[in-house]
C-alpha cells in the first residue's frame, strides 16, 4: 500500500506535496472502513424476552450484564436497536408488554421504562419511589434486587394492560401505556422480605410471599383492581428458610429449611397457609452436603443442586415429592414456555465433553421428549450458563424449538433442528486487559495466484480500479471498488507487513477468555478458554503481560503471552498463571501458584530465549521471580539491588516504597522467593486527602531526544525518568458526585514522586477542583483532567518537568571537547535539580479515558485520546497542553510551533478519531505502534470495539492510500520520451548545422 | 512561580510557608543567619558537645517566642533492616491561624551524635552499600498519627568531609506527608566506599507546603480580539532594516561589488595598453573573420 520512499529525493517531494494537501486528522467519506474496523456487542444476557407478535421479523429482547437492552434478529442474531443504560441503572428485570412494547425495571426498581418495540424509542419512563420505612432495605442492595419482580398480568383495568411492580418495598401498579401508578400498596410488616409475586391465570388476585425475620412465612392476598389487602397470612418455621423459592404452582411454592437438607412445600390455598415437610434424604438416596434451589418456573417441577448434581423433584398432589432425574453433567433449565391452552414446554441443556445435549419436555409429562438433539460445540465456549425457549410452528404444522443459550465465555448462540444458526461473541464487550502481538513472518510459497482467486478477477479489479482513476466509472463501478478496497485481502492477511499494521490484539474478557483479534479487519483469530484445573474450578482473569516477544535471537520461537488470574474472588486467593502461544492460542503451561498475585513487575531483563522476567508480589509482600530457572536467577541477581517497586493502598492513602532484601526466610527453602523491605513512605493526612489516581509512564515508551529546543535556541531537558509516578488525592468529602460539596470544602492535589527514593518532585493544590481525575504520562509530562467547581467547567492540566542539572550542557564547546555530563550515569540518590511548568486549560467534555498515541521511535509528535462522556474518540494535539503558551508569543515562538493562548480547548470535528461511530460503554484506550514511525495503532474498547490507524504528524514517511501511482508513471515516461525526442531533435539541428 | 529552595551551604534556612485549605497562603521565608545557623550544625562543635549544648539553646529562643504554642517531634533512625532509634528531635513553633488552620514555623534541628555503637553500624552499612533509613511521625501533634514516614537513602551518598544530609520535609497543616531525606548534593552512581573523616551531621532542613495552582486563563471575546489586533500592528516595526530591505541590499551590493570589479579592471586596461587601445576594435574585426568564414564553409 504504502512505500517507503525517502531513498529517492523526487518521490519524497512528491510525497510533501501530498502529505501536506491531506488533511490527515479527517477522513474523506469514502475512507471510512478502510483502515479501522467497529464491533457491536452487547455482553453477557441476563434475560432473554422472546416477540410473539406475528407480525414483522422475529425479535428477541435481551438485557445484559453490560446494562444494554437490545433487540436482537432471530434469523441472523444482529442488532436491530440497542439502549446502553449508566453503569449505575442496573436492569433489574425486562418483559414486553401489549406485544409492542419493551418494558424494563432499572436501578434497583426504581425506573420504570417502555421502549417501543419496533425501533427501541423511548415511549415513557416513570419513577417508583418506595416508602421512608424500606430505607432498611436499600441498605441491603443484594437482598434488593432478590425482590424484585416484574410480573406481567392480563389484568384490564379501564381497559388498561398492568404492569405489577415490587420495589422498594412497595407494590406498585403501573399502566402499561403511559407508565402512570395506577395505585400501590405497602406492607407494614417490619423486616419483610419478599420472595415472589404471583397472579394466579384469569383471578383478580396478586399474592405476595415471603419472609419475615428468619422463620416466618407471609402471605398477602391483594385485588389486583384496587391493591387493596384482602388477606394477610403469616405462619412460623421454627428452623427457619433459606432465601430462594421455587414456584411450582399458583399456590405452591417450594422452599428449603436453613441447614438445606429438609424441603418444604409451602401452599397458600384459599389464603391458608400449609407446610410440608420432606427430608431430602428421604427421597434422594446418597445425598450429602447441602441443596440449594435452582431458580425455575416449571409447573409442577422443581430444581435442586446438591454438590455438582442437579435433581428435578415433580410434587405431586399435597405435597408429596418424587425425583424425576438426577443429571450429573453441568445443566441449564430455561423458563416453562406455554405451547397451548394447557402445556408448557422447557427446555434443558446439558453439557457433556465437546457436545451439548438439548431436550425439550412437557411439563407434565417428564418421560416423552418433545425434542432431543446433540450438538457438536467449540470446548473453548465451555459449559451453558443460562437457556431460554421458544417455538415456533414448522410447515407441518407441529411444534419446532429453538433455543437461545448463554455460554460460559458469555456467547450467546441460537439453536435450531440440531444446528447453531448463530452465534455471537459477546464476551468482547468487557476486555479487561489488551496487549499486542505481532503476526508470523511470510512464509515463501504464497503467490499471487493464491491471494487474487483467479485472474480474471484480478484483472477485473485492475480495470476497474483504471477506469476510476480516469474517472470513467459509473455509481456502480464506484461502488464495487469501494467493497473490493474494502475487503482487500491485503489487509487481513495473516503474516507481518513491512509497515506492521498487521498485528494480532490479545484480549482477554471478564469471562477468563482470550480472543486475538487482527488488526486488519478484526476478524478472530483464535480464541481460548482460561483452562480449568484441579485445582482451581473458576479462575478470574486479570492481566496479560507479553512473556516472550522473540526478535533476535530466538526467532523461531512464537511468541507467547502470560495471563494473570486469581483462583476466586477475593483479593488473597491463590494465583494462576497461563503462558499462551500468540499464533495459535494454544496454551503452552499453566502455573497453579500457591501465593496469591497482589502487583506483577515486568522486569527490562530478558533470558537467551527472550522471556521477560516478571516479579510478581504476594499478599504478604514476598516477591516471586518468573521464570524460575537458574539463568533467570542469575540475571536477576545481577540486577538485585537495582529494583525497586512501590504500592499504593487505596484504602488508608498511603503509599510505600519497596526493595529486595534477602531469600524467603520462610518454612520453605525456595530460591526463587525473596523478601521486601519498605524504603519510604508517603502518608497522605486522611482527613484532607484521598488517592484517587495514580498513574505511570508506558513501560515500552519510546523518547527521541531529551533535548527540547526552545525558541530563543536555548536548550532544556526533559527530566525522563521510568520511576515518576503521578499521584493525585482529593478531599474524602470531595470525592463523591460533582456538585454535592462547595468549592470551599473541595480540592484537589497533584504529586509527582520518583518511586525509588520516594521523592515528592512536584506537589500543586487546586483549590475548588474535584474528581473523577484522569490522567495521562507520556516523556516528561502529565495531563490529568478533573472539574473546577469555582468556573463550573472541567479543566486540564499539564505538569512538565524538566531536568536542570544538565542544563549547563548548552555550551557547545563542552559538547566538542567532550566535557559534558550527558552520558555520566544518573543516580535518583543524588538530589533531583528539577523545575516544572504548568498550565490549566478548560475543556468542553467530560473525559472517560485518556491516552496518548505512541510511535516505534517517538520521533512523531504526540497527540492526547480523549474518550469523551460521548462514547467517541478525540484526538488532541499535545501542542495545545504546552504550559508555554502565551497570550502574545512571539515570532521565535510561532515558529516553534506554540499556539496562543486561549482559555480553553479547541475541540475540532474533525479530528474525531471515531469519526461517526460511537465505541458504546467507553472503557479504555489503547496505543501499539506501528513499524512505520508515522502511524500509530488505536484501539477503543467498551461494549463495543473500534480500532484505526492514527498519523498524528501526518504520513510523512509513506505515500497516501490516493497517491496516483498512474499519474507518476506517466509523468515519468512522457518524460523519458520527451528527453528522447528533443535528443533526436537537436542531433537532427545539429547535423542540418554542420553540413550547412 | 516559586522553584526549588536553594540552601546555602553551612547556613541552615528555615522556611516558613503556611498553609491554609481556605485559599490563603503566606509565603513568608525567615531566614535567620548566624544564630540559627548554628543549631542543628555541629559541625564547629565536637561531638560529645551536641548534647549538652543543644538544650539550652532552644530553650532560650522559646521563651522569646510563644512558648506554649512550641512542640517537639523526633527523628529515628535505622541502620539497614534493624529497628528504629532516636537520633534527633525537631523543635518548632506551631502557628494557629485565625481561620483554624494550624502550619509550623521555625522548625529548627538537634541530632544526636553517634555513639560507637552507631559507627559502627553505619560503617558496615558503608561496606555492604545498604540503607540509611530515617522516620518522622506523620502526625506532629499526636506522634505517630498514622503511620510514620519513612525515608532512606544509601548511606554511600552521605559521607562527604563529615556527614551530610538534606531533609525535605512535605507538610499539610500539622501533618508530615512525607520526608525526602538524601544528601544535599549528588551521589554518582558507581557508589565508593568512603568514610566520613568526621562523624558529625551537617543537616538541612527544609520545610514544605503545596504550591497553588495557576488559575486557568480567563479572557473575554475582546480582549482576545483587541490583543490580536494590536499585536500585529506592533510587530512590523520590531524588525530590523536588514530583515526587511535585504532584497534589495543583495542586489545592490551585487552591483556594487560588480562596479568595484570592472573599476579595477578598467584602469588596469588602460594602464597596460594605450596603444593597443586604438587597435583594438581592427583586431576585434580581424579575429572574427576567420570565424565566421569557418562557419560559412
Amino acid at each position: 500500500m504504502a512505500i517507503r520512499s525517502f531513498f529517492v529525493p523526487f518521490l519524497l517531494l512528491v510525497l510533501w506535496f501530498y502529505s501536506s494537501l491531506s488533511p490527515v486528522l479527517s477522513l474523506y467519506e469514502d475512507q471510512v472502513g478502510l483502515m479501522d474496523w467497529h464491533q457491536q456487542y452487547i455482553g453477557k444476557v441476563k434475560q432473554a424476552v422472546f416477540s410473539t407478535q406475528k407480525t414483522g421479523r422475529r425479535r428477541v429482547i435481551v438485557s445484559t450484564e453490560e446494562n444494554v437492552i437490545a433487540s436482537l434478529d432471530l434469523r441472523h442474531g444482529e442488532i436491530f436497536w440497542r439502549h446502553l443504560l449508566g453503569s449505575n441503572d442496573v436492569i433489574d428485570g425486562i418483559d414486553i408488554g401489549l406485544g409492542k412494547y419493551v418494558i424494563t425495571l432499572s436501578s434497583g426498581g426504581s425506573i420504570l421504562r417502555s421502549w417501543n418495540l419496533p425501533d427501541g424509542q423511548m415511549v415513557w419512563e416513570s419513577f417508583l419511589q418506595g416508602p421512608k420505612h424500606s430505607k432498611s432495605l436499600l441498605l441491603l442492595p443484594k437482598h434488593e434486587i432478590d425482590c424484585i419482580n416484574v410480573v406481567q398480568t392480563n389484568l384490564k383495568i379501564e381497559k388498561d394492560n398492568v404492569i405489577v411492580v415490587f420495589s422498594n418495598d412497595r407494590l406498585h401498579a403501573v399502566s402499561c401505556i403511559d407508565g402512570e401508578v395506577l395505585w400501590k400498596k405497602d406492607f407494614e410488616t417490619e423486616s419483610f422480605e419478599t420472595q415472589q409475586v404471583i397472579q394466579p391465570p384469569g383471578s383478580d388476585l396478586i399474592y405476595v410471599v415471603g419472609f419475615a425475620a428468619s422463620s416466618q412465612f407471609e402471605m398477602y392476598q391483594i385485588n389486583a383492581r384496587n391493591g387493596e389487602l384482602l388477606k394477610h397470612e403469616s405462619a412460623i418455621f421454627s428452623s427457619g428458610f433459606l432465601r430462594e423459592l421455587s414456584l411450582v404452582s399458583s399456590e405452591t411454592v417450594v422452599a428449603l429449611d436453613s441447614t438445606g437438607s429438609i424441603l418444604l412445600t409451602i401452599s397458600f390455598q384459599n389464603g391458608e397457609i400449609s407446610f410440608q415437610q420432606t427430608p431430602i434424604s428421604n427421597i434422594v438416596e446418597d445425598s450429602s452436603g447441602p441443596a440449594v434451589i435452582i431458580p425455575s418456573s416449571v409447573p409442577g417441577i422443581f430444581a435442586i443442586k446438591i454438590n455438582s448434581v442437579t435433581i428435578f423433584i415433580r410434587v405431586i398432589g399435597k405435597g408429596k415429592l418424587e425425583v424425576v432425574e438426577k443429571l450429573n453433567q453441568e445443566t441449564a433449565v430455561s423458563n416453562a414456555l406455554p405451547i397451548s391452552e394447557s402445556q408448557q414446554a422447557f427446555a434443558l441443556v446439558q453439557h457433556a465433553g465437546s457436545e451439548i445435549h438439548l431436550v425439550a419436555k412437557l411439563a407434565h409429562d417428564w418421560d416423552a421428549n418433545l425434542l432431543k438433539e446433540s450438538i457438536k460445540m467449540d470446548q473453548q465456549r465451555g459449559i451453558p450458563h443460562k437457556v431460554f425457549i421458544n417455538n415456533y410452528i414448522r410447515t407441518d404444522r407441529s411444534h419446532g424449538f429453538r433455543l437461545l443459550i448463554v455460554m460460559e465465555d458469555h456467547s450467546l448462540l441460537l439453536l435450531q433442528q440440531g444446528a447453531i444458526v448463530w452465534s455471537r461473541e459477546d464476551g468482547l464487550a468487557s476486555i479487561i486487559d489488551v496487549t499486542a502481538s505481532e503476526l508470523p513472518v511470510e512464509r515463501d510459497g504464497v503467490s499471487v495466484a493464491k491471494v487474487e482467486h483467479n485472474l480474471f478477477e484480478w484483472l477485473k479489479g485492475h480495470m476497474l480500479k483504471l477506469k476510476g482513476t480516469l474517472m470513467l466509472a459509473s455509481p456502480e463501478d464506484v461502488a464495487a471498488i469501494q467493497s473490493m478496497r474494502l475487503k482487500s485481502s491485503e489487509k487481513s492477511k495473516m503474516a507481518r507487513d513491512h509497515n506492521g499494521f498487521r498485528k494480532l490484539l490479545i484480549v482477554l474478557t471478564r469471562a477468563g477468555k482470550l480472543f486475538a483479534l487482527h488488526t486488519g479487519d478484526g476478524h478472530i483469530v483464535w480464541s481460548h478458554l482460561l483452562h480449568k484445573s484441579e485445582a482451581c474450578q473458576s479462575p478470574v482473569g486479570l492481566n496479560l503481560y507479553q512473556w516472550q516477544v522473540p526478535h533476535h535471537h530466538a526467532l523461531d520461537e512464537n511468541p507467547s503471552v502470560l495471563v494473570i488470574s486469581r483462583c476466586g474472588p477475593s483479593s488473597d486467593a491463590p494465583g494462576v498463571l497461563s503462558f499462551v502461544d500468540t499464533y495459535t492460542g494454544k496454551e503452552l503451561n499453566s502455573l497453579s501458584l500457591d501465593h496469591a498475585v497482589v502487583q506483577v513487575i515486568p522486569l527490562p531483563h530478558t533470558d537467551s530465549t527472550e522471556q521477560r522476567l516478571h516479579l510478581l508480589i504476594d499478599s504478604d509482600k514476598h516477591a516471586h521471580l518468573y521464570p524460575k530457572t537458574s539463568e533467570a536467577l542469575g540475571i536477576f541477581k545481577r540486577e538485585f539491588s537495582n529494583i525497586y517497586w512501590y504500592s499504593v493502598e487505596d484504602h488508608n492513602s498511603i503509599i510505600k516504597g519497596h526493595a529486595l532484601k534477602c531469600k524467603c526466610t520462610g518454612e520453605v527453602a525456595d530460591e526463587f522467593c525473596f523478601d521486601a523491605r519498605d524504603l519510604w513512605s508517603v502518608v497522605f493526612p486522611s482527613e484532607s486527602e484521598k488517592i484517587t489516581a495514580t498513574v505511570t509512564r508506558k513501560l515500552n515508551e519510546m523518547v527521541h531526544t531529551q533535548a527540547k529546543v526552545m525558541a530563543d535556541q536555548d536548550v532544556m531537558y526533559k527530566y525522563i525518568s521510568r520511576n515518576l509516578l503521578f499521584v493525585a488525592t482529593v478531599a474524602p468529602k470531595g470525592s463523591g458526585e460533582i456538585g454535592s460539596v462547595t468549592p470551599e470544602e473541595s480540592w484537589l492535589v497533584a504529586y509527582l514522586i520518583d518511586i525509588v527514593t520516594g521523592r515528592i518532585l512536584y506537589r500543586v493544590t487546586h483549590h475548588g477542583a474535584q474528581g473523577p481525575v484522569h490522567a495521562v504520562f507520556s516523556e516528561n509530562w502529565v495531563v490529568y483532567h478533573f472539574f473546577n467547581l469555582r468556573a463550573h467547567r472541567y479543566e486540564m492540566s499539564v505538569i512538565e518537568i524538566y531536568d536542570q542539572s544538565r542544563a549547563d550542557n548548552k555550551d557547545v564547546w563542552k559538547l566538542v571537547l567532550g566535557k559534558h555530563n550527558l552520558t555520566s550515569r544518573i543516580s535518583l540518590f543524588s538530589r533531583p535539580e528539577v523545575i516544572t511548568k504548568s498550565q490549566s486549560y478548560f475543556f468542553t467534555h467530560s473525559v472517560k479515558a485518556i491516552a496518548v498515541t505512541s510511535t516505534a521511535k517517538g520521533i512523531t509528535s504526540k497527540q492526547l485520546l480523549i474518550g469523551t462522556i460521548g462514547d467517541q474518540v478525540l484526538a488532541l494535539d499535545k501542542r495545545f497542553l504546552d504550559p508555554r503558551r502565551s497570550v502574545n508569543p512571539t515570532q521565535a515562538e510561532k515558529e516553534e510551533g506554540i499556539i496562543p493562548l486561549t482559555d480553553s480547548l479547541p475541540i475540532i470535528p474533525q479530528s474525531y478519531v471515531t469519526h461517526a461511530l460511537r465505541v458504546e460503554g467507553l472503557r479504555g484506550i489503547i496505543t501499539v505502534p506501528a513499524k512505520l514511525e508515522s502511524t500509530t495503532l488505536v484501539f477503543a474498547h467498551g461494549v463495543d470495539l473500534f480500532f484505526t490507524q492514527l498519523a498524528p504528524s501526518r504520513t510523512y514517511d509513506s505515500l497516501t492510500e490516493d497517491f496516483s501511482y498512474a499519474l507518476l508513471l506517466i509523468t515519468i515516461v512522457a518524460l523519458v520520451a520527451a528527453i528522447f525526442v528533443t535528443w533526436r531533435l537537436s542531433e537532427r539541428k545539429e547535423l542540418q548545422d554542420k553540413w550547412r | 512561580m516559586k522553584s526549588v529552595k536553594i540552601i546555602v551551604p553551612f547556613l541552615l534556612t528555615f522556611s516558613l510557608l503556611s498553609f491554609s485549605s481556605c485559599g490563603f497562603q503566606s509565603d513568608e521565608l525567615l531566614v535567620d543567619d548566624e544564630e540559627f545557623g548554628l543549631e542543628g550544625s555541629p559541625r564547629h562543635r565536637s561531638p560529645e558537645t551536641v548534647l549538652t549544648r543543644s538544650p539550652p539553646v532552644t530553650r532560650k529562643r522559646h521563651s522569646d517566642l510563644d512558648s506554649d504554642s512550641k512542640i517537639q517531634f523526633s527523628l529515628d533512625h535505622a541502620f539497614g533492616d534493624s529497628d528504629f532509634s532516636p537520633a534527633g528531635t525537631f523543635s518548632a513553633r506551631l502557628k494557629t491561624w485565625s481561620h483554624g488552620g494550624q502550619s509550623l514555623t521555625k522548625l529548627r534541628f538537634s541530632r544526636n551524635s553517634f555513639t560507637d555503637e552507631d559507627k559502627e553500624k553505619f560503617k558496615n552499612l558503608l561496606k555492604s552499600d545498604d540503607f540509611y533509613r530515617i522516620r518522622l511521625p506523620s502526625n506532629v501533634l499526636s506522634p505517630p498519627g498514622r503511620d510514620f514516614v519513612i525515608s532512606s537513602v544509601k548511606a554511600r551518598c552521605l559521607p562527604r568531609e563529615g556527614l551530610d544530609e538534606h531533609f525535605v520535609i512535605h507538610m499539610e497543616g500539622v501533618n508530615v506527608l512525607a520526608v525526602n531525606y538524601g544528601s544535599p548534593g549528588s551521589c554518582p552512581y558507581p557508589r565508593n566506599l568512603k568514610f566520613p573523616a568526621k562523624w558529625s551531621f551537617n543537616s538541612h532542613t527544609v520545610l514544605k507546603n503545596s504550591e497553588q495552582a495557576p488559575r486557568a486563563p480567563v479572557f473575554t471575546e475582546e480582549i482576545l480580539g483587541g490583543e490580536n489586533a494590536e499585536g500585529e500592528v506592533v510587530q512590523p516595526p520590531e524588525r530590523s532594516f536588514w530583515a526587511k530591505y535585504w532584497m534589495y541590499l543583495i542586489p545592490l551590493g551585487l552591483i556594487v561589488m560588480n562596479a568595484v570589479t570592472q573599476a579595477m579592471n578598467m584602469p588596469e586596461e588602460q594602464a597596460t595598453g594605450q596603444v593597443p587601445a586604438q587597435g583594438q576594435p581592427s583586431a576585434g574585426a580581424v579575429q572574427r573573420g576567420p570565424s565566421s568564414a569557418a562557419r560559412r564553409r
